[in-house]
């Protein structure tokens, strides 16, 4: 037996609770279906040491703003599973913890939803489970030599559960960086792979870096005002860290003694080979910086260079080539993003890199909707604060479907 | 042994070896090339000049390479496209291997041809898909060689001179490229 219900939304993070919010004040009745509980992903897949990178003054949900004391500092992935968990209370959302999304397939009215404790009937869904759902691996893993441990963010915790010896992490956005400060300030010699990246320094001119991302208007950008829309939805994460006060670029991390090379190119007979490119990427990164910086003393009237950063220092001669079999490496930490898992949906939605066609959170199928993935409909709509404006959007979007409006 | 004459001078190249084993700052070589814009995508390259054993070196003459792209792309066609300069400069290498490592082992060559093809989806340098990279998806090279050797024999020369490939070396293996402005 199916039980109906007008709207389904897929996943309890943040972004399936304010759809849920909206949709209660629009009184539409709707169930939020969790395969884990409220905040699972905070709960389950983040590192020991891990904080989030916006500052607590900027965490917002919908009718929800951070009531704690320290409205500079930046919570733990626990403090952001407990704020999670608070919003859902507080907006008494109907989430039913534990089950998991089979399938999801159209009907004549909207959609059939299936999961492991029974089927749902609705005519329409939003599915808010998550850009992160997967570390992406790259290929060339399979040449990783047998007795070289293997781990992702998913499964790496602290420094102290890896095997003695060196550490190579690969990837250098918010993630790697991340892990390869800790490793390397747990005494253990590491080795950087770095390819495209974000620079960025954690306070500018006395105030976080996001305040001015914030407050020059940066991250309002909507989805249709960007020229080069797929290149702003794969753009990597900054490297940034939640540590008042510290930045963790490349300088910072060459400076703690881990070394950095090119962007890793393949594995062929047990040797790591790095790309001869890194001075480019630095470049890039040093010259968009720059670009952005100026951008915010242009809003702030200042006119002088945004100075005080030296350029991305590399090695004269950066190593192209680490032999993995020499034992100089007992650890791969793959740094090198997530994707999204879409294996439940039976909709031909997905594209061929596993992205949702979507329009502005508007699914390429009428009555779905997403919420939560890069640049949905402006640049911070993966971040907490950029789910209200989304939300709020695809709710009403949502709400005049199901009445469609008298047209004179 | 001594009947065999591919025209390459293994004595000197052998020689040079033994020399340079106690004179490893004589064997730092570097190589030049001069590129000039044209007009849209196409521009000359020349080359004469390289540094080594321990002093300014000359080639006889000036040679001058025009690279352009086809008219499919839009261009001109003046010249080749700058990436099948990567192949001209393999099979060169390679082919001059043959030669050297047949002569070595005593081999005579009768004839030596090969094709070399690179395999390229061009959506990495429009930028069409970020997962696709910009050059070659891989290369593949081919060789007929007529010889007074066996099958197992010419393999062999084959291997080696993938072995002491500059070309080779530079394509398959990453290296350090500084872009500057002057
Ligand atoms: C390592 C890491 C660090 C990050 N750091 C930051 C940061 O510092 N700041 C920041 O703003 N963002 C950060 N993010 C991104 C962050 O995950 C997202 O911004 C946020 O979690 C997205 O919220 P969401 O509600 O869209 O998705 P999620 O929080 O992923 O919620 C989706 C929910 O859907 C559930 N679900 C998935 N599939 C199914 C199914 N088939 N059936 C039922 N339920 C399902 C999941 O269990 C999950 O609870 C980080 C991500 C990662 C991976």
């Amino acid at each position: 037996m199916s039980q109906r219900v007008t709207t389904v939304v897929i996943g309890a993070g943040h972004a399936g609770l304010a759809a849920s919010h909206f949709l209660s004040e629009r009184s539409i009745d709707h169930i939020v279906l969790e395969r884990g509980r409220i905040a699972n992903t905070w709960r389950r897949e983040r590192w020991d040491s891990l904080r989030l990178l916006t500052p607590n003054w900027l965490n917002r949900l919908p009718g929800h703003p951070y009531g704690g004391p320290d409205p500079d500092g930046y919570m733990t992935a626990g403090q952001v599973a407990d704020f999670i968990g608070d919003y859902a209370t507080v907006t008494a959302a109907p989430v039913r913890e534990n089950t998991t999304v089979t399938s999801v397939r159209r009907t004549d009215g909207g959609y059939q939803v299936s999961t492991g404790e029974g089927d749902l009937d609705c005519a329409t869904v939003v599915i808010a489970s998550g850009a992160c759902n997967a570390p992406v691996v790259p290929e060339c893993a399979a040449g990783v030599p047998d007795g070289i441990t293997q781990l992702t963010p998913f499964e790496y915790r602290n420094p102290g559960s890896l095997p003695d010896g060196g550490v190579l992490v690969v990837g250098a956005s918010a993630s790697g960086v991340q892990i390869a400060a800790e490793v390397r300030r747990s005494g253990r010699p590491v080795v950087l792979s770095v390819g495209e990246h974000v620079r960025l320094p954690r306070t500018y001119r006395d105030r976080d870096v996001l305040w001015w991302m914030d407050a020059t208007g940066v991250w309002a950008q909507r989805y249709d005002e960007i020229e080069d829309l797929a290149r702003a939805r794969r753009l990597p994460s900054p490297q940034l860290v939640g540590e008042p006060g510290t930045t963790i670029d490349l300088n910072a991390l060459t400076g703690l003694g881990v070394e950095p090379v090119g962007r890793l190119a393949v594995i062929r007979d047990g040797a790591a080979l790095f790309s001869g490119g890194l001075r480019n990427v630095c470049s890039l990164a040093d010259l968009k910086m720059r670009r952005l910086l100026a951008g915010f003393d242009e809003w702030a009237g200042i006119g002088d260079d945004p100075a005080g950063f030296e350029p991305t220092r590399i090695p004269a001669v950066p190593r192209l080539r680490l032999d993995l079999r020499g034992g100089e490496i007992t650890t791969i930490i793959w740094a090198t993003g997530f994707r999204p898992d879409y294996r439940w949906l039976d909709v031909p939605v997905v594209d061929e890199k596993g992205r949702l066609r979507h329009d502005g959170g508007v699914v390429d199928s009428p009555g779905l909707y997403a919420l939560g993935l890069p640049v949905l409909r402006r640049r911070r709509s993966t971040l907490l604060h950029g789910i209200e404006d989304d939300a709020r959007f695809v709710a009403r979007h949502l709400a005049e479907r199901l009445t469609p409006r008298v047209v004179a | 042994m001594t009947t065999t004459d591919n025209g390459v001078n293994v004595q000197a190249l052998l020689d040079a070896r033994e020399a340079l084993k106690g004179a490893p700052e004589a064997a730092q070589f570097t190589w030049r090339a001069t590129s000039t814009w044209k007009n849209g995508v196409h521009s000359t390259t020349t080359i004469q000049n390289f540094f080594g054993l321990g002093q300014e070196q000359s080639h006889k003459t000036k040679t001058e390479f025009t690279a352009d792209h086809p008219e499919i792309f839009a261009a001109e066609d003046n010249g080749i496209t700058p990436i099948e300069y990567l192949l001209v400069g393999l099979a060169g290498c390679l082919t001059a291997g043959v030669a050297s490592v047949a002569q070595n082992r005593g081999i005579q060559l009768r004839s030596v041809t090969s094709t070399v093809e690179g395999n390229h989806d061009i959506r990495g340098i429009l930028g069409a898909d970020s997962d696709v990279r910009n050059g070659f998806n891989d290369v593949k090279v081919t060789f007929a060689i007529d010889a007074d050797a066996s099958r197992e024999e010419i393999e062999a020369l084959v291997a080696q001179s993938q072995k002491r490939s500059a070309v080779y070396d530079a394509l398959t293996n990453p290296t350090s490229v500084t872009v500057e402005v002057a």
